[in-house]
């Protein structure tokens, strides 16, 4: 039988396996080769000097390193935060119930900017900013903060509304039925039950915040740099050794992340 | 609990209500203020004055010449549209070519292993483009890894200038875009029935009639999706023409941050804005049509 399926797999196709992993290979050389450079100990991008972190301790020491860092930190935190409180509310308020008027429209809103290209918000919010900067005065990390949480929201919502479609409503009515206050069948039922979507939507609204670069560019002001804006000021006609340590720094971020969530989301299957 | 279609309506609204007001102030409100300021005459260095103006709009197409007045087309526009809608349409047929045989590679895997290699796609997929930009020009520059390696090869003598030409855009947006390819074309071979392809080999189909005749079609809202996603931010792309076209080879997302910029024109840029927009809107709209009438699982 298995020897059967060996001599005629009805699966494969002709040069297919060759061509995928051929795009395996296109798509991991140039993030290992970026990788594998970071720990370059020359000073030079272009040869191999030996293993060394001398360019993870120089991007460290470097004050604008460390401020582009933590506000990129204090910025994917509020809005990763403030995206999932929303998101979580609205997926709450759009599914189990049954369909109601309007619920289409408050679908298309939510996923905006998933449609909208990304350079049109950001152009759309640095006109709206930058005529609240003038006319208030206030210039802090509030815009951004504001900026990413509302394109975080559609990242956050999705697994969020994924997992609450797949609960059905028994447990709550049965809470209500021992005459559970709605708060009390939400904090100690429906919560405890949703907090992998929840924690999942968290993650992907923080690691989406942590790698705007558009909107970031075209929203901060003077001296709000983060990682990614950062880095796109310092290319030259080659990446700095710097750069190529902070984006490998960044990179195991999000590799760890991602392990994270697809851990916390497969545990439900 | 009290009356059953009104209530479930008000709840709905009022628990969406604080995700809709982020979302009215950061992203739809905004969007309406850019379509009122593509109709404002431009201010003296940026920003706009309050009088209602169509020359933006003219000047997405056209151009007036400053000494006679006599209008012509706007080439360097033109060319700016032109070479975006070209690049995002070759992007999109070779992340094709090389997302389909990916997709079903990954689909046609035991469950374990097809999880890790759906994983492997993923990384990318959330890895900062910028990184992923920042990777795929190490590798395109001169001293780079694909020069380099070919000068050892002794196939060429002095490196190729990829850099800073359309094609290194357009590597750079196959390379950053790839991966939204292979998710949606994966997602579509997953739910396909491979008793099909046993059923075709058993009419003595052959294989290229088979994909041509039974995959290909069953599979079409998968290869739509796909298509849409990459073609839709890559006509929008601003990063990867920035970092690889080198400002010389821009694309419209960096020609309406040109406006922005040094060129000083707010209501130029923001009618340019509205265009991308609408032809985005169009795409999505074709999307969403295609996908609801082939879909048997819609």
């Amino acid at each position: 039988m298995i020897r059967m399926r060996k001599a005629f797999d009805v699966t494969t196709l002709p040069g297919f396996t060759f061509i995928a992993i051929t795009a395996f290979v296109l798509l991991y050389a140039p993030i290992v080769t970026l990788v594998i450079y970071s720990f370059n100990g020359g000073n030079s991008v272009n040869l191999w000097g030996g293993f060394s972190l001398k360019w993870y301790a120089e991007a460290a020491g470097n004050e604008a390193v460390q401020g582009a860092a933590v506000r990129s930190f204090i910025i994917a935190v509020s809005a990763s935060g403030i995206a999932t409180t929303v998101a979580t509310m609205a997926a709450l308020g759009t599914t189990r119930r049954g369909k109601f008027k309007g619920q289409t429209a408050i679908y298309i809103m939510i996923n905006q900017p998933l449609m909208v290209p990304e350079i049109v918000t950001a152009v759309a919010l640095l006109i709206f900013f930058s005529s609240i900067k003038i006319a208030t005065g206030y210039t802090g990390l509030g815009y951004l903060i504001i900026a990413h949480a509302a394109f975080c929201v559609p990242f956050a919502y999705l697994p969020i509304r994924a997992r609450l479609e797949g609960m059905d409503l028994t447990m709550e009515t049965a809470a209500a039925d021992l005459y559970a206050t709605p708060w009390q069948t939400f904090r100690y039922v429906t919560l405890p039950i949703l907090m992998p979507g929840v924690i999942a939507g968290a993650m992907l609204a923080f690691v989406i915040s942590l790698d705007d670069v558009i909107i970031t560019e075209f929203v901060k002001s003077a001296g709000q740099d983060t990682l990614p804006t950062y880095m796109l000021g310092q290319l030259r006609r080659a990446l700095t050794p710097e750069v190529n340590a902070i984006s490998t720094a960044l990179l195991a971020l999000t590799v760890v992340i991602l392990t994270a969530f697809f851990l916390i989301t497969r545990k439900r299957d | 609990m009290s009356g059953p279609g009104r209530s479930k309506a008000a709840n709905g609204w009022l628990l969406s209500a604080p995700a809709l007001l982020l979302l009215l102030v950061a992203a739809s409100g905004p969007l309406l203020i850019v379509a009122v300021y593509s109709f404002l005459e431009k201010g003296d260095y940026s920003g706009v004055r309050w009088i209602l103006s169509g020359e933006a709009w003219f000047r997405v197409l056209f151009e007036r010449d400053i000494f006679d007045g006599t209008v012509s087309l706007a080439d360097a526009n033109l060319s700016i549209f032109w070479r975006s809608v070209k690049l995002s349409l070759a992007t999109t047929f070779i992340t094709f070519a090389l997302g389909l045989p990916t997709a079903w590679f990954i689909a046609t895997r035991p469950p374990k292993a097809r999880a890790v290699w759906l994983f492997l796609i993923t990384i990318p997929f959330w890895t900062n483009l910028l990184i992923r930009t920042f990777a795929i020009m190490e590798v395109i520059r001169n001293q780079g890894l694909l020069n380099t390696f070919l000068i050892n090869l002794g196939v060429i003598s002095e490196p190729i200038q990829i850099l800073y030409t359309d094609t290194a855009v357009l590597i750079g947006m196959a390379y950053v875009y790839l991966p939204l390819m292979v998710l949606p074309l994966f997602a579509a071979i997953d739910r396909f029935d491979f008793k099909l392809i046993e059923a075709g080999y058993d009419l003595y189909a052959t294989r290229w009639r088979i994909l041509r005749s039974v995959v290909l079609p069953i599979i079409k809202p998968g290869i739509v999706a796909g298509c849409i996603l990459v073609f839709v931010p890559s006509l929008g792309a601003y990063v990867t023409p920035r970092v690889l076209g080198g400002g010389k080879n821009m694309m419209i997302g960096n020609f309406i941050e040109l406006q922005f910029g040094q060129g000083q024109n707010w209501p130029l840029g923001a009618a340019l804005s509205m265009v991308l927009l609408v032809i985005v809107m169009g795409a999505l709209l074709i999307y969403t049509r295609v996908s609801s009438r082939d879909d048997p699982h819609a």
